[in-house]
């Protein structure tokens, strides 16, 4: 019988600890069946965030690294010295990334770290119970901008691939979404051009993935992806904003 | 023998070769030494203090409360160091940037350092006019192990650079012989 | 052959020789030669150096390499180290072996460039946060310096523990001749818990995060077992004239130079003076100073801080003699004299007449 699908051998078979109709499982599961494909399982090292997926290094089955809220870039960078024909990769979410860890991202960015960030922005912190993150909408709500977010008070949106591209330093730069199948599908591509940049040495790599938090955008599960497509997406427009194999 | 050495200038006039050349000597002649700089938060222009002590015997505090002797390149330093000087201990100055007033009842000896560095042709030089002076004052090298230490140095350097401190140093020795 | 080196070159060349070959820094005075020295020198033997963008950024590079199985180092002063103490807390919560050197400066906040000691409790005491220990080391010489830090490479290893070099503005800046007399590390333990990429075997996960209830007890209680280990096996200190002595001075790096001077000095008199100087501040030295504690008049510990170490020494001691303290800080380092001074004011009254026929030995001429 043919199998059409099944568990990707990487991903390792326990429960998580994400909460109903999170996007992590998601993205989680496509670096693990691009892993098997590419069957780099036993030279990959990743990185886990501080945030939602602290617990990252539970469900790879590949050799992998904590590192301090925002710091993942910098631990990378240490550990892409030791090795550098591994495949390195740093899982962040947008607290840990966009505004803890700034100025790590922007310095591995900026060196041209031959290191793949993935970046999962759910505009809110999940694991501290929905504050508000630097990459909240204007006007969402959240436990830190009851009212919603107003820029007075609380600044803009961060736009982390925009910020990123006019350093030299970068490489490929994409935005994706996991709001759809077919978005689910673009965005396993974009995972894998990431890795291929890293593998052929051409610097540094970041996806963004636009990831749903139906919890603490208080809504169900449909809401949250059809809010990724109609709201998320006019703050963060899909697409490569930054390619170095077509360079405008 | 303990001879403790306080070295002072504009950050730039070469108190750091200066003193490093002394400090290389001393250890290959086998002699304990410490060598500490002491910088100002200016990078050019502002005090330069070195504190050099060449013994016999095992150093303990490399900092120097009062200087056997003192060698001052510029005013400001005079100034800010004269007080360090032990009543019979040795100044040298670079008399081209320093007076020397009658407070000081030590032994001085005025050396124009860096109106001799510009006839050599190279102001830069006047570090070692003194250093010149110094050794024959105080005769605790040769000025033969002074200039191999130089040599070592300024290896990578143009040959010119060599031949110029050279004729450095033997100006502040001849400074000195010509006052006795 | 013997060389004349900073304190900052000797410990960089020291790293090197141990096998070091990921150097990540952050300029800050006065540690400036070690990380100017380490930007020539690593290309030269194949490693890797970065400035990093800060001091936060350096050690957590050192993180990653530690973690990748290398042996890392960092080095800045006091400031800056500050800025460290989150990623030295998670280093020692995830069991990851470097080397962190911190050439103290003067403080609180952005103090002066000069010689201190006043960051003793951050070294040993923690600094971060979570019950952990460094293995600290003093050098009070540029040789010693550079002993130690090689040594602090194999400490680190061995225990799977962070190691810190505390020195002082002093003796990072010091010229001083020093030989590197031990050979360049070539083999180096065996690391199965390093990530490597997990190749036919269970993958290797570094971390200090322990959720689930119990865990985290269980794993302090390894930590501190641990800790005991190095308490037993790894104190270094160097005793002069203890036996006989009418006082011992306590002091490390710096401070410990010039109290040898007065113990020195005090050879020529019938008052004699001793020295213990910890090598090894975390772990104390604290079963000598015990020991000697029951047969001295009394002890004056000396620092260039407002009084730190000296609260390990009184606990060392347990009552069984006075405990003196004299200190200078902001950047001000102890002479003899004032030792001397200190010595005077609280010798029991018997000794005054013996120590008064010192004091002019030790006065400066």
């Amino acid at each position: 019988m043919q199998s059409l699908y099944k568990k990707p051998k990487t991903l390792i078979d326990t429960p998580t600890h994400f909460c109903p109709g999170c996007g992590h499982g998601i993205v989680l599961r496509l670096i693990a069946e691009i892993i098997d494909a590419w069957n780099i399982r036993g030279r990959t090292i990743g990185l886990a965030p501080v945030g939602c997926a602290v617990l990252a290094y539970n469900y790879l089955d590949i050799d992998m690294c904590e590192a301090a809220h925002g710091r993942p870039p910098a631990v990378a960078t240490g550990i892409k010295r030791v090795h550098p024909d591994h495949m390195v990769f740093a899982y962040q979410g947008d607290g840990d990334l966009a505004a803890i860890g700034t100025a790590e991202i922007i310095h591995a960015a900026n060196r041209g770290e031959n290191i793949t960030f993935i970046f999962v922005n759910n505009a809110v912190y999940g694991m501290t119970n929905g504050q508000m993150a630097p990459t909240t909408l204007l006007g969402q709500k959240t436990i830190t901008t009851p009212s919603g977010r107003e820029p007075l008070n609380y600044g803009h949106p961060i736009r982390i691939c925009e910020l990123l591209a006019v350093l030299d330093g970068s490489s490929y730069l994409e935005r994706v979404s996991i709001s759809s199948p077919e978005n689910i599908r673009k965005t396993k591509k974009a995972l894998e051009k990431g890795f291929k940049t890293q593998r052929e040495k051409k610097g540094f790599s970041l996806i963004e993935i636009l990831s749903p938090c139906p919890i603490y955008w208080r809504m169900d599960a449909n809401e949250s992806m059809r809010y990724i497509d109609e709201e998320m997406t006019r703050t963060f427009p899909l697409g490569v904003v930054k390619d170095w194999e077509h360079k405008n | 023998m303990t001879e403790k050495i306080i070295l002072a200038g504009f950050g730039g006039q070469g108190m750091m070769l200066l003193g490093k050349l002394l400090a290389q000597t001393a250890m290959i002649e086998g002699k304990y030494v410490t060598f500490f700089p002491s910088y100002g938060t200016e990078v050019r222009g502002g005090t330069a203090v070195y504190h050099l002590i060449i013994s016999n015997e095992e150093i303990f505090s490399p900092l120097i409360e009062i200087a056997d002797t003192l060698i001052i390149m510029n005013q400001p330093s005079y100034q800010k160091f004269k007080g360090m000087l032990k009543p019979e201990g040795l100044l040298i100055v670079n008399s081209s940037m320093v007076k020397v007033d009658s407070s000081v009842k030590s032994k001085v000896y005025k050396v124009p350092a860096t109106e001799l560095a510009s006839k050599l042709g190279n102001v830069l030089v006047s570090n070692i006019i003194i250093l010149g002076a110094y050794l024959a004052i105080r005769k605790l090298f040769s000025a033969d192990h002074i200039m191999k230490q130089l040599r070592e140095m300024l290896k990578n350097k143009k040959r010119e650079l060599f031949t110029t401190n050279k004729q450095a140093l033997e100006s502040g020795i001849k400074v000195i012989k010509s006052l006795k | 052959m013997k060389q004349l080196l900073t304190g900052n070159e000797a410990a960089a060349e020291a790293a090197i020789q141990a096998g070091c070959r990921y150097y990540y820094g952050y300029p800050i005075t006065p540690q400036n030669e070690l990380i100017n020295y380490m930007a020539i020198r690593m290309p030269q033997v194949g490693g890797t150096f970065i400035q990093a963008e800060s001091e936060i950024a350096a050690i957590n590079m050192v993180y990653g390499s530690a973690a990748a199985g290398g042996r890392a180092m960092t080095s800045s002063s006091s400031p800056g180290i500050s800025l460290k103490q989150e990623a030295i807390s998670y280093l020692a919560g995830s069991e990851l072996p470097c080397v962190i050197v911190n050439i103290q400066r003067g403080g609180p906040g952005l103090g002066d460039i000069s010689a201190s000691q006043a960051d003793y409790f951050q070294a040993v005491k923690g600094g971060g946060h979570g019950d952990y220990h460094l293995i600290v080391l003093a050098p009070s010489s540029v040789q010693e310096m550079a002993d130690l830090v090689y040594d602090a490479f194999d400490l680190a290893d061995k225990h799977r523990n962070p190691v810190m070099i505390l020195g002082d503005a002093q003796i990072g800046q010091l010229m001083e001749p020093m030989e590197f007399s031990k050979k360049p590390r070539e083999v180096f333990p065996l690391k199965d818990w390093a990530l490597t990429g997990a190749e036919g075997r269970k993958r290797n996960v570094i971390k200090s995060f322990y959720p689930i209830k119990g865990q985290l007890e269980e794993f302090n209680a390894h930590l501190q077992k641990k800790y005991r280990t190095i308490r037993e096996h790894e104190v270094r200190y160097e005793a002069i004239n203890i036996h006989g002595a009418d006082i011992v001075l306590v002091a490390y790096g710096t401070s410990a130079r010039i109290c040898k001077e007065v113990v020195k000095k005090s050879h020529q008199s019938e008052f004699k003076v001793g020295l213990i100087r910890p090598i090894t501040l975390w772990p104390f030295p604290e079963q000598v100073i015990k020991t000697m504690s029951e047969r001295v008049q009394c002890i004056l510990t000396v620092e260039m801080s407002a009084g730190q170490m000296v609260e390990d020494v009184r606990l060392a001691v347990e009552g069984k003699c006075p405990v003196h303290f004299y200190g200078r800080t902001g950047g001000g380092v102890p002479t003899s004299l004032e030792i001397m001074r200190k010595i005077a004011e609280v010798v029991p009254s018997n000794l005054i007449d013996k120590v008064n026929r010192i004091l002019p030995l030790v006065e400066v001429k």
